[in-house]
Formats: structure tokens, C-alpha cells, sequence
């Protein structure tokens, strides 16, 4: 499915929905998040971000949806809305399933902030779990790293590897991204913050992918405010004259 | 080797979504996927090297690793398993003289264990090339490996 830009979609078929008793309206082929997130109904998820398609990683969107005589849970975030559903949002069952959820979350990112203060929206304070299973993980291997690197950035620098439990975002080769520009979305959009990025002495670090790129500096003010590699990117796409990003924006 | 790649690159009329049979029948050509190749592969396709890195690791069939001219696979599925097939990976690991995932010194042998050939009736299984074994014991192994040495 490719990213629907949902403002040409104006005269699209509307379809009516039910969501914890209220009716809503909404346009065919919108997500049961978007729609419950658009009139402030709250839905946790951590893998959910506009810029990017959704993927249903994390799971903790799930409501219930009721289609005749049927319930069944799926997850907000990728389930298209339709006409008549019935949405709950916090059913005992979904509430049930969350915590499960956060449960396992929390056995492996024990000591992860974001994890423990959702866990504990919900009650949890500690993982129900043998300690021995606890790791003080920050990923959650939602992938939300990876998506943006090539849906919103353009270089996919980065990618999930391997598979089952060894499975984690990581640069080719486990070496240094050669396709990494340092933009730093990775960072800004992992949910659980388990990208760990530094700009230190002129360089910028992003540990987890292996790179350590020089920071441009303005020629006025002299703040080092990007990396060279991505304004080269940057002005290599946009095709702007060279030396256009010498001087940062503050100073232009 | 260029050539190789070049060449299977073609047979799939340079289409990305046949990128696991591309990758398949370099791994038929080397044993392994040797990185070079990875790389062209993703060069002259426009395939993101994480990409393909990331489907090279995520199925197991795939190797990154040097493998020997044989590769010795033998069955843990649950068929196998109950009638003994660790005992026979043990077995095969003592006179290989390396574990699971290793190759001999000679480049001989690579040993790797699977889970689930499909060919459950006649099972333990070890799989050499493409010659099946059923039925194993542990006073088969060698004369097995025999053949191949």
C-alpha cells in the first residue's frame, strides 16, 4: 500500500463507525487509529507514525471489533474502517491483552522509561515474569527506525536483521551505514529511545549504526548545526548551488 | 564471478521482486553468498544494501559465511527429533570435529542443522548436497561421510 496523502481524498466514500458508543464518521480507507486518534480517543501504540505507513508492530493498538455476531481484536493502526463496525476500545478483553503485552514488553526492556510508564498506566509496576527472563533491552523491534530511514529519508541506510529472537535493526553488514547521511530520524522517531546519538567536538555519533560523521559549520555564528553529509544530500537532491548550506538558518 | 552475478541478475530480468530466487542461485553458485556479490546484486538492481543484507539474514537457507564443498544438513524437527536425530548430529559432530554452522579445516563439510525436511516418514534425515539419507543410525554416519571424502 503506498502513503495516501488523505487530503485529495476529500470525495471519498464516508462510512459511519461506532467507537466505545459514539458514532463517528470517517472516509473509506482511513485506520481505525487515525479515526479514534482524530477525535481524541486515546489508543497507546509506540511503532505508530504518521510520516510512515503503518506496520503493526508493537501491538498495543489493538481494540475490538464487533461485525455481526463476531468479536475479534486487531489492531487499530493497519485495520481500515468500514461501514457499521463497532469499535471498543477498552474492552476488559483489550485491557486484558494490553497488559499482556506490556508485560512482555516490560521483561525485556526492564529498565526502559517510556515501557515502564505505559506498564504502569496499566497497573503494571513489575514484569509478572521469571527475573531471569528480564534483559534491560531499549528496542522494542518495531522497526520504526528502518521505516522512517526509507519511507521518509529516502536512503535506507538501515534494515531489521536476522530473524526470531536475534531479529534487531542494524547497518549492513553490522558495519558502519555507508548509506547513513547522520540525519538523526532514526533517533527522533524510535519510540523507546534505544538509539543513541551524540554530537561531540565537531562529529556526529550514531552509535547503534556505526557512524561518525563531521558537523557542518555555520560560517557566521560558527554553531555546528548538521551534519556535512546530509546537507550534501540535501542540496544534491533539491539542487541548490554549492555552498548554499555555509551559513546555518539562524544567521541567513 | 562478475559474470556469474551479472548472469543470474539477467535470467530474472532484472526484477526486484525475485530477489530471494537471485540470491538462491548465487548461494547454488558459491555455497555461500560472498559479499561481492551482495553487493552487485545490489548495485546493479538498486536494491538497498540493507536490504538485501536484511533478506540474507532473515532466512536461514541463506549463508554470509564461507561454506564447505559439502554441506552436511541434518533434521531436528519434531519427526527427527523423536527418533534420535540429535543423537546422529552428536555423531556427526565428533567425527566433522565441528559444531553446527562450522566447516571442517579441508573445506570440506559444512554442518548445519535444519527443521524440517519434509521427509518426515524416513526420518532421522541428513541431507548431503542434494542426496537424502533416512533412516540413520549412528553406524551409518561414516560410511556416509565416506562418500564424500
Amino acid at each position: 500500500m503506498k502513503c495516501v496523502n488523505w487530503g485529495l481524498l476529500r470525495l471519498s466514500e464516508l462510512v459511519t463507525l461506532t467507537v466505545n458508543g459514539n458514532k463517528y464518521t470517517a472516509e473509506k480507507g482511513q485506520y481505525i487509529l487515525q479515526v479514534a486518534r482524530a477525535h481524541g480517543i486515546k489508543i497507546p501504540s509506540l511503532c505508530n507514525l504518521d510520516a510512515v505507513e503503518p506496520y503493526g508492530a508493537c501491538r498495543l493498538c489493538i481494540v475490538e471489533i464487533t461485525r455481526g455476531t463476531r468479536k475479534r481484536i486487531v489492531t487499530s493502526c493497519l485495520f481500515p474502517v468500514e461501514e457499521g463496525l463497532v469499535v471498543e476500545t477498552d474492552s476488559p478483553r483489550v485491557v486484558g491483552n494490553r497488559k499482556m503485552l506490556l508485560d512482555l514488553l516490560l521483561a525485556r526492556c526492564s529498565e526502559n522509561k517510556v515501557i515502564k510508564q505505559l506498564a504502569a498506566e496499566y497497573g503494571i509496576e513489575k514484569s509478572s515474569f521469571e527475573k531471569e527472563y528480564w534483559t534491560k533491552e531499549n528496542c522494542i523491534v518495531c522497526g520504526l527506525c528502518a521505516r522512517v530511514c526509507e519511507q521518509v529519508v529516502g536512503v535506507s541506510a538501515i534494515s531489521l536483521v536476522n530473524r526470531g529472537i536475534t531479529k534487531g535493526p542494524a547497518s549492513p553488514y553490522l558495519e558502519s551505514a555507508k548509506a547513513c547521511i547522520g540525519c538523526g530520524s532514526c533517533y527522533y522517531a524510535c519510540p523507546t529511545g534505544a538509539i543513541k546519538m551524540e554530537d561531540k567536538k565537531g562529529y556526529r555519533y550514531i552509535y547503534n549504526w556505526k557512524i561518525k560523521y563531521r558537523l557542518q559549520k555555520c560560517k557566521v555564528c560558527g554553531i555546528e548545526w548538521a551534519p556535512e553529509k546530509q546537507l550534501e544530500y540535501i542540496r544534491k537532491k533539491w539542487d541548490l548551488p554549492k555552498g548554499f548550506f555555509d551559513v546555518c538558518p539562524n544567521c541567513r | 564471478m562478475k559474470d556469474a552475478v551479472t548472469a543470474i541478475i539477467k535470467k530474472y530480468g532484472n526484477d526486484k521482486s525475485q530477489l530471494v530466487s537471485i540470491l538462491q542461485d548465487i548461494q547454488s553458485e558459491y555455497n555461500y553468498l560472498p559479499r561481492t556479490a551482495l553487493d552487485k546484486v545490489s548495485k546493479k538492481m538498486g536494491i538497498p544494501q540493507s536490504q538485501v543484507f536484511a533478506l540474507a539474514t532473515f532466512f536461514r537457507a541463506f549463508s554470509l559465511k564461507e561454506r564447505g564443498k559439502h554441506i552436511v544438513n541434518v533434521c531436528l524437527g519434531t519427526a527427527c527429533h523423536v527418533r534420535g536425530g540429535e543423537l546422529i548430529l552428536d555423531s556427526l559432530q565428533r567425527q566433522l570435529g565441528v559444531n553446527p554452522g562450522g566447516t571442517t579445516a579441508d573445506h570440506n563439510f559444512t554442518l548445519e542443522s535444519v527443521n524440517c525436511m519434509g521427509c518426515c516418514a524416513t526420518g532421522p534425515v541428513v541431507k548431503i548436497g542434494d542426496e537424502y539419507f533416512g533412516h540413520m543410525t549412528n553406524d551409518k554416519v561414516e560410511p556416509m561421510l565416506n562418500k564424500y571424502r
